[in-house]
């Protein structure tokens, strides 16, 4: 009898569920969007952030002083120490390989341009530009066109094995070179493959795959330091703390945190006779311009919840008031007060539960949509989230019912049947 | 008599008037709240992005210095608008000939330049320097005096304290300008700027600071200015589509209590249609019920829509969000015009039902 009522009262009263469901169903997708973006917004903002460069600098433990002005180093090329080339790899084997984005190296060596009987000093900047490394079965490409997205090249960009060279803006202006041309560096006859703009010293500088830089300086597999591009957690009073004052499982916490300070100390662990540490500039500014935009876009996902919460009890309400002739009747049939409230939930649990299956569906079609359009990659919603969602949109849409359920369930059947109130 | 027939309405039937307008005002606050977000969001986070440090750069030619008075220039030209810090650069020798990049600059302005600095302690006297932490260890590991030489000038200088950036800053030491002038006798070569302000206004900061100071190279810093426009730019479009689904789902919200509140009276609606009310009446009245429900919630909700907006300012970006007016206009608009279709459409769908069949209530 009571699944015949409940059953009856949806096949005859179409348009009445049509508009509940359609209530719940948008609430649920605007819910569902929402929560969606909110969780995946910290990653994507980081990946946006990694334009502004590398955030973890990785130099020999051992090392001299940098003495470098402008752009010019003035440190005997030789001086100081090196990092080895084959060790790099390893940098996808630390434990939070999966949030480097990319890695360069860098060995500045100085060299000397001549051209027409003249020569000029320059630094040659040796590094890789979009390297195919493998580590293990893993094969990644790697390089400053993924650490360094600015740098602006026109022409072509030299292949890592070649013998092709960029050339800095200013430099090429002044020597009034171009792409195409044949220079001779360090005894060397280089092809330009074209110039490079970046708004810094590299526009006065030479920029080669970093084998040439090895082979002027002499030193077959030597880096001078590594920028790497990591995504981080921003750091808080646990990521500041030094490892080694640590606990146990405090160390373990910290260590499975990708905040900045800890990857750099597993990139130190990884790559033997270095030193790797924040670039605070990058680092410390990108973790507070991430908590920012993660909190507002909390705030407003709440604010979406909450709406879309009163959308779905206005619904319901509107529902059920619409319906006191009805109760009026089965309680004049001598129905209890029990009976009449618990059909109406019943049809509030079934509406919000296929409301909510629609709705949760709808929702991962409208993140995926704003995930293309705003950051052109996907927002996927983990599945989990399912039953989550749709424990939410019945009790939503219980609390909106209830008051009007109540009110109809008080109602004296006698006044509710001629219709007054 | 029109009046009083609003009046009676509204106040007859409180409790659904007041379910009406509770759903009007809840549904303008969030879209308020949402508007001024949206607006002022740039604002707040290009703020956030200073703190990144100098986005121009002004330097001399192949490292000549500049102009005595540059930096005074400099400073009237940005007023109020950025942060300007000058820099002046040699390499020196310590006291056992290692070579070491000695720099004069102006701690307060660097203090407020430079944020992310981690620094022990800021000089605050004469012939104090700041070191970076990789200098420290070479020239000062115990914390002592030390000396500098530079073309056969000496100075002797007290490590104040340190300072740890990760770059390059790491291996210098840093002094007082007039320290640094009166020692080596080099004047500022770089003036590094922080301008607030949008794409634009830098531009035209810019084109300003190299007709000022034809000597001088000025360069924007483009990663910086890149990742801002990208970073303000994905965020906004985040909150703008967060802001639509709200605005959406809170019209909906009204569009479903109102239509209830109508449809609920078209008993009222039916007795004034028996004694002989016009058609153009009958929606007037519904209509005018209508778009003075959305003004007045418009209204109300303006108002703690503001409140949200400055109270979300305050927790998540530690600075008001200031109250945009140009906002109101359109959150009336919208309201009168979310009531107005919530009101007409039950009436539309009503007006052929003759009076009679209502109120014998089928």
């Amino acid at each position: 009898m009571f699944a015949r009522l409940v059953y009856e009262s949806f096949r005859r009263q179409k348009r009445r569920k049509l508009l509940a469901g359609a209530a719940i169903t948008l609430g649920v997708t605007v819910a569902t969007a929402m929560i969606a973006v909110a969780t995946d917004i910290g990653d994507k903002i980081n990946r946006e952030l990694r334009t502004i460069g590398a955030n973890i600098l990785v130099t020999p433990q051992e090392d001299t002083l940098d003495v470098e002005i402008g752009g010019v180093n003035l440190k005997p090329p030789s001086d100081g120490a090196f990092l080895n080339e084959a060790d790099l790899p390893k940098i996808k084997g630390i434990f939070w390989h999966n949030n480097i984005t990319g890695f360069a190296p860098m060995l500045p060596v100085n060299v000397v341009l001549s051209r027409d009987g003249r020569t000029e000093n320059l630094t040659l900047i040796g590094t890789y530009f979009a390297k195919k490394i493998s580590y293990g079965k893993e094969e990644f490409t790697t390089g400053v066109r993924s650490t360094h997205p600015w740098w602006e090249v026109s022409g072509t960009w030299p292949e890592d094995g070649s013998r092709d060279v960029l050339l800095g803006k200013k430099l090429a202006a002044r020597l009034s070179l171009k792409s195409g041309d044949v220079i001779t560096l360090a005894g060397q006859r280089l092809r330009v493959s074209g110039t490079l703009g970046t708004g810094g010293s590299e526009d006065d500088q030479v920029v080669a795959p970093i084998a040439l830089a090895q082979e002027i300086l002499v030193k077959p597999g030597a880096v001078r330091r590594v920028y790497v591009s990591a995504l981080t957690k921003p750091e808080d009073a646990l990521g500041r703390r030094d490892p080694k004052s640590m606990s146990g499982a405090v160390y373990d916490r910290w260590y499975c945190s990708p905040y900045p300070q800890s990857i750099a100390y597993q990139l130190m662990e990884a790559i033997p006779h270095s030193h790797a540490e924040q670039i605070r500039q990058v680092a410390q500014n990108e973790g507070a311009v991430l908590t920012r935009i993660e909190g507002l876009i909390f705030l407003v996902t709440l604010a979406a919840l909450f709406a879309s919460a009163l959308a779905v009890s206005a619904a319901m309400a509107t529902a059920i008031f619409e319906r006191r002739a009805e109760v009026g009747l089965m309680k004049a049939l001598g129905a209890g007060k029990f009976a009449v409230a618990s059909i109406f939930f019943a049809e509030a649990a079934l509406l919000a539960v296929l409301g909510g299956g629609l709705g949760f569906a709808a929702g991962g079609l409208l993140a995926h949509q704003i995930g293309r359009s705003i950051f052109n990659s996907e927002i996927a919603i983990p599945p989990v989230l399912l039953p989550v969602i749709l424990a939410i949109a019945v009790m939503v849409t219980f609390a909106g019912s209830a008051a009007a359920i109540r009110n109809a369930v008080r109602l004296d059947p006698v006044f509710a049947l001629r219709g007054e109130l | 008599m029109f009046v009083r027939m609003l009046v009676r309405a509204a106040v007859l039937r409180r409790g659904r008037a007041a379910a009406a307008l509770f759903a009007m005002v809840v549904a303008a606050a969030v879209a308020t709240a949402m508007l001024n977000l949206y607006v002022d969001v740039q604002a707040k986070l290009r703020r956030e992005f200073r703190n990144y440090g100098a986005n121009i750069i002004l330097a001399g030619r192949d490292g000549a210095s500049l102009p005595a008075n540059s930096l005074s220039q400099l400073e009237s030209m940005i007023a109020g608008h950025g942060v300007v810090a000058p820099f002046a650069l040699v390499v020196a020798r310590t006291g056992d000939g290692q070579p070491v990049v000695v720099v004069g600059t102006d701690f307060d302005r660097v203090r407020e330049l430079d944020r992310w600095w981690s620094v022990t302690q800021w000089p605050s006297g004469a012939g104090q320097a700041l070191v970076g932490v990789r200098a420290a260890s070479v020239v000062s590991p115990k914390n002592q005096a030390f000396d500098l030489t530079f073309q056969g000038h000496s100075i002797r200088v007290t490590p104040a304290g340190t300072v740890q950036t990760g770059a390059a800053e790491d291996s210098r030491i840093y002094l007082s300008l007039t320290d640094f002038v009166a020692w080596t006798g080099v004047r500022t070569s770089t003036i590094e700027i922080a301008a607030s302000g949008s794409p634009e206004e830098i531009n035209s900061v810019l084109q300003q600071l190299q007709s000022a100071i034809p000597a001088a190279d000025v360069r924007p810093v483009r990663q910086i200015m890149e990742g801002e426009a990208r970073v303000l730019g994905k965020t906004r479009a985040t909150l703008l589509a967060a802001a639509a689904l709200i605005i959406l789902t809170a019209a909906l919200c009204v569009l479903s209590t109102l239509m209830g509140w109508v449809f609920d009276r078209r008993r009222d609606f039916a007795i004034m249609k028996a004694l002989g009310a016009s058609d153009r009446l009958l929606n007037g009245f519904f209509a005018a019920e209508a778009a003075g429900l959305g003004a007045a919630g418009a209204v109300i909700g303006f108002i703690l829509g503001i409140g949200i907006a400055a109270w979300i300012g305050r927790v998540n970006f530690h600075a008001p969000v200031v109250p945009r007016f140009s906002v109101l206009p359109f959150v009336l608009a919208g309201s009168i015009v979310v009531t107005l279709v919530s009101a007409i459409l039950p009436i539309w769908l009503l007006r052929r039902v003759q009076p009679a069949v209502i109120l014998r209530g089928e």
